[in-house]
């Protein structure tokens, strides 16, 4: 996929807008597990582990996932997918500085690798789960199962509970879209950097 | 009596004379040019004071003390709650939220679960989960976090489970009680040495309550800053007085029984127990008209040490059989001391209490007074007895009146992983 996704610092109705129409309900719920993480056998994952997991609570749309996993062995492993039943769709994202010298969210090329004998860093503003078409509220306390695929085709699954924040403000649309005014230069108003407001919290 | 008495446990002057320059080390000089202008100042300070301050002034130390005491942890998982034996720290605040309307029990499970997560990283020193501001976490400070559970908060999971003498005390006639400041369904008490740590763990707390809660009131207290006493001095509170003289010494035999229940005064529930909270205003401004000797006849103590009337040191026992030259006893009978003294050794509390210091009203100069905090196994048997005696007559209820008042259960610590009041849900 090249679409590429930005942060809204304005437009943060707008985007939730396109979340809701967008988003079909998914068939499955999030069923409880346990908050520890399941490795499964013969593959990579098994040097996996997770710590800190958490997950933004959000009512309806997209919203983030975030942790840090550790990579025990002497390979580095390659995270190429991961899924929720609490979302009909989960991303990889990056930060990257787009053209226009704004920052921009959009899927991490060829996926996450966790180096061998370090650690991911998944948090708000920067590497994280992208979830989309949340099948149900999210509420805080709540625990969401997360599985992530990887390259050898094993899988690593971790729980995560989700908290009441309110930064993260994973609402995305696509380039050029909603007629943003996100691309201005930076420094010509103080709008850009100004915490917009969202009204699509709890 | 006086500061003289607090000897900073540091290098003196030694044989420097009063106005001799001071060799500090580099080190010092690199730090300090803030510390030292503050030092001159507050010598300046202690020269204005007046006579009675020449010996604080002398004691002063020769440079200012590089301890650094943030690094200090109460562990938080344990068979029972931190921040109840735990010797109190300088800081404190209380919370009360009320659950919003309709919250299930799974609800409350979900947040006791998030604010026990929360409380364990941040007692440890550690950025909570999702922490926005982790480098506020690092100075734990000895920082604590009590739950207690009010009425609505057991009735929305186990109503079953609740203690008898989980709900508000019977009506006192001193009592001026403000909503408020009274009832809640459940506490948060945050403790900590340092004000900064006890802010953060309460921001920290709120936005993850602020799902499931509203905040029905907040209660700020202080005592004496670490390091200002030695550990384990009885407090004072703004009316002067050494408060909490008769308290069970944490970690007895006594405070055991006192706190955690025995005998004929079983705890609800094991390594549980209750704490009252009473805001109690002291009218400053009326304490001023009186003098010494009726200050220290009110309580029965004296103010400089805490000893009673009958005794010089601060934990002599009373004796309530002493009576002065012209036939009067030396300890009033309606004296705090006396009225607040059971006959039955079991009505026996466990206080924690911390001043507090709000902004006066329109056209007053203190809003001040008393965060009483007392624990025992059983409201009933042990607080409420003793309650009623000071209502019947006490003369420090001149001067103080109760505006607010809450009672909650406090329910056991939890094990890593667990979560605190876990067990109602089993």
């Amino acid at each position: 996929m090249s679409k590429k996704l930005m942060y809204p610092a304005l437009s943060v109705l707008a985007a939730a807008a396109l979340a809701l129409t967008g988003c079909a309900p998914s068939a499955s719920t999030p069923s409880p597990s346990a908050s520890t993480a399941v490795a499964t056998p013969t593959s990579a994952s098994a040097a996996l582990s997770v710590s800190q997991p958490w997950v933004k609570a959000a009512p309806s749309g997209m919203t983030g996932g975030f942790g840090v996993i550790k990579n025990t062995s002497g390979a580095d492993i390659t995270v190429t997918g991961a899924s929720t039943p609490a979302a009909r769709m989960v991303e990889l994202h990056e930060t990257v500085a787009g053209s226009t010298g704004a920052m921009q969210m959009k899927e991490k090329d060829g996926g996450f690798v966790i180096p061998a004998g370090g650690e991911l860093t998944l948090e708000p503003g920067a590497n994280h789960l992208m979830l989309m078409g949340l099948a149900e509220p999210i509420t805080a306390g709540t625990e969401v199962a997360f599985t992530l695929v990887l390259a050898d085709g094993g899988t690593f699954e971790f729980s995560a509970v989700a908290k009441d924040f309110s930064g993260a403000n994973e609402n995305y649309v696509e380039e050029g879209g909603a007629g943003m005014s996100h691309g201005q230069p930076s420094g010509t108003t103080g709008s850009a950097t100004s915490s917009a407001p969202t009204p699509t919290s709890k | 009596m006086t500061a003289g008495d607090h000897q900073p446990a540091g290098p003196t002057a030694g044989s420097d004379g009063p106005g001799a320059p001071r060799k500090l080390p580099r080190r010092g000089l690199l730090f300090g040019g803030a510390a030292a202008g503050l030092g001159a100042l507050a010598a300046a300070g202690a020269h204005l004071a007046g006579a009675g301050a020449q010996d604080a002034g002398k004691s002063a130390p020769a440079q200012p003390a590089e301890s650094v005491h943030g690094g200090g942890v109460v562990p938080f998982y344990g068979a029972r709650q931190a921040g109840i034996t735990t010797a109190a720290q300088a800081h404190g605040v209380f919370v009360a939220l009320d659950l919003l309307p309709g919250t299930t029990r799974a609800k409350v499970r979900a947040l006791l679960r998030l604010l026990s997560d929360d409380a364990a990283n941040l007692s440890a020193g550690k950025p909570a989960l999702a922490d926005t501001e982790g480098e506020l976490a690092q100075v734990p400070a000895r920082l604590t976090v009590t739950f207690g559970f009010g009425p609505g908060l057991v009735a929305a999971v186990d109503p079953a489970r609740a203690p008898g003498w989980l709900k508000p005390l019977p009506v006192f006639s001193i009592d001026r009680l403000q909503p408020g400041f009274s009832d809640g369904d459940l506490l948060l008490q945050i403790c900590a040495d340092d004000p900064l740590t006890v802010a953060h763990a309460q921001r920290m707390l709120l936005k993850d309550s602020r799902s499931f809660a509203t905040v029905r009131w907040v209660q700020t207290g202080f005592r004496r800053s670490y390091g200002s006493e030695k550990p384990g001095t009885t407090m004072r509170n703004l009316f002067g007085q050494v408060d909490g003289t008769s308290n069970p010494v944490p970690d007895s035999t006594d405070s055991e029984r006192v706190v955690w229940g025995g005998g004929d005064i079983p705890a609800w529930t094991d390594n549980g127990t209750s704490v009252v909270i009473r805001r109690i205003t002291m009218n400053l401004d009326k304490w001023d008209e009186v003098d010494r000797v009726g200050r220290e006849e009110s309580v029965g103590r004296r103010l400089s040490n805490g000893a009673p009337l009958t005794g010089a040191q601060e934990h002599d026992e009373p004796d309530f059989t002493a009576v002065s030259k012209l036939g009067f006893p030396v300890i009033s009978d309606v004296s705090h001391l006396r009225r607040a003294r059971p006959e039955d050794s079991s009505q026996r509390i466990f206080r924690r209490a911390y001043n507090y210091d709000a902004a006066p009203g329109a056209g007053g100069v203190s809003d001040s007074g008393l965060i009483f905090v007392s624990y025992q196994a059983d409201v009933d048997k042990q607080f409420t007895p003793i309650q009623r005696r000071l209502d019947e007559m006490d003369m420090l209820n001149q001067w103080t009146t109760p505006i607010g008042s809450a009672v909650f259960a406090i329910p056991p610590g939890c094990r890593e992983g667990g979560f605190v009041g876990e067990s109602l849900f089993a």
